[in-house]
């Protein structure tokens, strides 16, 4: 994307390669980590599509056992701390200042450093494929002590997640600082545009739970390789604990995952529908409160490992819980489209998919919320097709949806529609190939990261991944429409952009200039996006 | 958008045909409702839940499908410019509420019940291991491993050749069952020797974590007899697909029956230790637990894999002094996966399968090793 046309007139500043690796410009750096994202996200699908391809048919085809699970190991941290999390960080460094009318991130040398450590935390983590005996065959999860018995990768996968961790640290820190310190005058806290307010908390999220990710898998270091036995019985530690910091992180990360997802479609819905967000204020309050719950639901990741009936019911409660907030949000769009003047294009497509397909995956939540139940669907692909609805059709789509939305203000120029709705449609019936079966596998017995299978599972799998690798490939044109859009072809896009867009971005140039405000905007309540 | 609401009612009529069908077949798709009191009540929470969310659905994809299709632009859609509604916010506030406290309520019973392990007339711990499950009659004085079945071993390598379909309970075959009488209060404990496995009876309703150090427990009260098959729900490293639990449950009467003949045979099992075997008989015990137990890491061809699990072919350790391979076989390595098999395998086994590895491939040492021996090095 190095021929992404900023404008030249601008003064001076570095170009070619030198441009991309000092560049302490938001809008440089959001592209960087958006670049950074697309190939992690076409990395860790091609890893998911060695797992389909062996789940095709009972038996094994293609990879060992072990391949197998260091394949399921690998696509998810690639995923997580790869593809899902650069991207929202991406949006947020490209977006957050332009949309609170601020010059620049409050902090950018930092900026430049969090990105580019990047890289190197991904090079160290794909490069135990090299290592003699491969990556972890233990899950992302990292479950000592089967994560214990891995072999020179471990240190390596460590170290990576710890460098993940710092990068998102400062991002988020960068961010929250932002938003506190740069907003142009007149831009309260009660006119901030609501992806801003997803990113302002889900700032917050992060700076709490990441630290605590970086000293479980430390505890695991020392456990292995120092004499610790944090997590050994035989020392006196509890391997359980483990899951209980790991999901103390865990949870809350689902929502880092998720919240700016839900900013993203309250600004696209309200655009399409031509009519203002509905409930803004009860938006807010329903991000604070599933960010709050969110960090103490976490054992419901755990009722299989032997808890207290008090602990079980705790969690149980309180796991349930967040579908009252979680339903707000969806009350609310709905409310906000509700006689509207709507217009279907991409972007509003993916946003709309987004309502429908994640809501599923807040039902398929509420049921595993119910502990008792819960023993039977924990650990399968019930569990598996929960959390892709959720991260595919909810994070991803929201991701996909925002890139359409503002793709034309950062290149200047429109994608093609056509195409764009051809993606829209292909990922939006192959992804429902991919993952609705899989509630039917896990009901009937089908547990989850197994490399082969009893045969009676054997249709709902070829399904499955045939809509893994159709839904796949699909994101082909997704590329190609963005080359396409990056390099100038489509016809050139005017600032407003949409017609129903309100907010400060859309009061900018298609592309912005370089320095987005030299001088802070005057925002009024007819400007502010809401 | 005509074709996405379509779409969405078809997924409904897939889901719903899903919930009514829990029979396991070719397109398996609901839950089972199992054989115990538990279960049922687990697959009635389940429904209830899942009707519940059906309901949900149709009210909001509803509501979002009648915007769609008539407040659209190109119907001429003028759009209301209202952003605001206290009494709905709280409206769709309390009502979901409302609505979990209806899940909740009976959820909070079946657990308080799932947790009463009182008065237990039969106690049976099950352990797991990289990669089988260990039964032991507490009290009984009988226990035993139950591994996946040689036909399945063969038929899962990978380019095996063989079709899994032609393979009876492919991947859900055991060599020894665990038995149970029906109709008796049977409390199993749960733990494991290595890393955390977890034991799942779709047919009971539950599937309990085995961690290493810890012991969880469970209960059960079967009402039919039959066959049940689950398998190891918590990822356990690279066998963890390959670990089924099979539990066959017995009248009472038969139980017993059963429960008195597997005493006698372990009994007579521990009196074969004694006598003198032949290499022939050795190398043949020895193969068979190889097979069993060593070669999902060593590997069949006793190559191993490299970096990860050491050759056995040509190694120095079962080359060298008989009393060195005796060690490791018996005591395990340490902080590695290699266990220490003595407190899992019987004099027997341990003397044919080291026997075994002196003499194969093309490890060619002509030692015998004698169940007297490996006895003898027990104390
Ligand atoms: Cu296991």
């Amino acid at each position: 994307m190095a021929e992404i046309a900023l404008h030249g007139e601008e003064h001076g500043h570095p170009t070619g390669l030198t441009r991309w690796l000092f560049t302490t410009n938001h809008k440089d750096i959001g592209t960087l980590y958006l670049c950074f994202s697309l190939l992690m996200f076409f990395i860790g699908g091609s890893f998911a599509l060695v797992v389909r391809a062996e789940l095709f048919q009972p038996g094994l085809q293609f990879v060992s056992a072990t391949t197998f699970t260091q394949m399921t190991t690998l696509h998810a941290l690639v995923m997580i701390f790869g593809a899902i999390m650069p991207s929202f960080v991406g949006l947020a460094n490209w977006m957050v200042p332009i949309m609170i009318g601020a010059p620049d991130m409050a902090l950018p040398r930092l900026n430049n450093w969090s990105f580019w450590i990047l890289p190197f935390a991904f090079v160290m983590l794909l490069s135990t494929w090299a290592m003699p005996g491969g990556p972890p065959t233990s899950g992302w999860t990292l479950y000592p002590p089967n994560s214990l018995q891995t072999g020179m990768a471990f240190p390596f996968v460590i170290f990576a997640i710890h460098l993940m961790g710092i990068s998102s640290v400062m991002g988020a820190i960068n961010i929250v600082t932002t938003i506190f310190n740069m907003r142009a005058p007149g831009m309260t806290w009660s006119r901030l545009p609501l992806f801003v307010w997803s990113w302002l908390i889900t700032g917050f999220l992060l700076i709490g739970a990441m630290p605590v990710l970086a000293g479980a898998v430390t505890m695991l270091l020392t456990d292995k390789y120092f004499g610790t036995s944090f997590f050994s019985a035989a020392g006196g530690g509890d391997p359980v604990m483990f899951q209980h910091v790991f999901w103390f992180f865990g949870h809350p990360e689902v929502y880092i995952m998720i919240l700016p997802a839900f900013g993203i479609v309250s600004q696209i819905v309200p655009t399409f529908s031509r009519k203002p967000l509905f409930g803004y204020h009860s938006m807010v309050y329903a991000i604070c409160a599933i960010a709050f719950l969110s960090f103490v639901v976490w054992a419901h990741h755990m009722f299989t490992v032997g808890m207290p009936l008090a602990g079980e019911l705790f969690f149980m409660y309180s796991t349930i819980l967040i579908a009252v907030p979680t339903g707000v949000k969806v009350f609310n769009w709905i409310a906000t489209m509700w006689r509207g003047s709507l217009t279907f294009e991409t972007p509003m497509l993916w946003a709309l998919a987004f309502i429908v397909l994640f809501t599923i995956g807040g039902f398929s939540g509420l049921m595993l919320g119910l502990a008792p139940v819960d023993f039977q669907y924990q650990d399968t692909y019930f569990v598996v097709a929960h959390f892709h609805y959720v991260l595919v059709t909810g994070a991803l789509f929201a991701i996909v949806a925002a890139v359409y939305y503002w793709l034309p203000k950062w290149t200047g120029h429109m994608y093609d529609e056509r195409l764009g709705k051809i993606h829209f449609w292909i990922s939006a019936i192959f992804v429902n190939v991919l993952f609705f079966p899989q509630h039917f596998l896990g009901l009937a017995g089908m547990p989850r990261r197994i490399p082969d299978y009893a045969v009676q599972y054997a249709e709902w799998n070829m399904i499955s991944s045939i809509g893994a690798f159709v839904f796949g490939f699909a994101q082909l044109l997704f590329l190609y429409n963005l080359i396409r859009a990056v390099r100038g072809r489509g016809p050139r896009a005017t600032a407003q952009v949409w017609e129903g867009a309100h907010g400060l971005e859309w009061t900018l140039p298609s592309p912005p200039p370089y320095h987005s405000f030299t001088e802070p905007p005057k925002i009024d309540d007819a400007q502010a996006h809401s | 958008m005509a074709g996405n609401t379509r779409f969405c009612l078809a997924i409904m009529a897939a889901a719903l045909a899903g919930a009514a069908s829990p029979a396991y077949a070719d397109y398996a798709t609901g839950l089972t409702p199992g054989i115990t009191s538990t279960s049922r009540e687990i697959y009635w929470l389940h429904s209830l839940a899942y009707w519940v969310c059906v309901a949900i659905g149709v009210v909001v994809y509803g509501a979002m499908m009648w915007a769609i299709a008539r407040h659209r632009k190109s119907r001429g859609a003028v759009a209301a410019q209202f952003r605001e509604n206290a009494r709905l916010e709280i409206v769709w506030t309390i009502v979901p509420l409302l609505i979990l406290v209806v899940l909740a309520v009976p959820a909070t019973l079946t657990l308080i019940r799932m947790k009463d392990t009182a008065a237990p007339d039969l106690t049976i711990k099950v352990t797991g291991q990289q990669w089988r499950w260990r039964y032991d009659y507490l009290d009984q004085g009988v226990g035993f491993f139950s591994s996946l079945d040689t036909k399945s071993v063969d038929a899962s390598k990978l380019r095996s050749g063989i079709d899994p379909a032609g393979v009876p309970n492919y991947l859900r075959e055991v060599d020894n069952p665990l038995v149970l009488p029906i109709g008796r209060k049977i409390r199993l404990l749960f733990t494991s020797t290595d890393v955390i496995h977890s034991w799942w009876m779709p047919a009971f309703g539950y599937k309990i974590d085995a961690n290493p150090g810890f012991i969880n427990e469970a209960w059960t009260r079967i009402d039919q007899p039959g066959t049940y098959r689950g398998q190891c729900a918590e990822l356990c490293g690279i066998g963890h697909g390959y670990m089924p639990a099979v539990v066959v449950a017995m009248n009472p009467a038969d139980f017993d029956a059963w429960l008195a003949t597997k005493k006698t045979e372990q009994a007579s099992a521990a009196a074969g230790a004694e006598r003198q075997w032949t290499k022939t008989d050795l190398m043949a015990k020895g193969q068979e637990v190889y097979g069993r137990i060593c070669a999902a890491c060593h590997q069949p061809t006793g190559k191993g894999i490299p970096g990860t699990f050491p050759a056995l072919d040509g190694s120095p350790l079962v080359n060298g002094p008989v009393s060195g391979h005796m060690d490791r076989v018996m005591n395990g390595k340490p902080g590695t996966t290699m266990q220490a098999f003595a407190t899992q395998l019987s004099d027997v086994d341990i003397a044919g399968v080291i026997t075994f590895e002196r003499n194969s491939w093309g490890n060619k040492t002509g030692d015998v090793v004698q169940p007297s021996q490996i006895k003898a090095a027990r104390k």
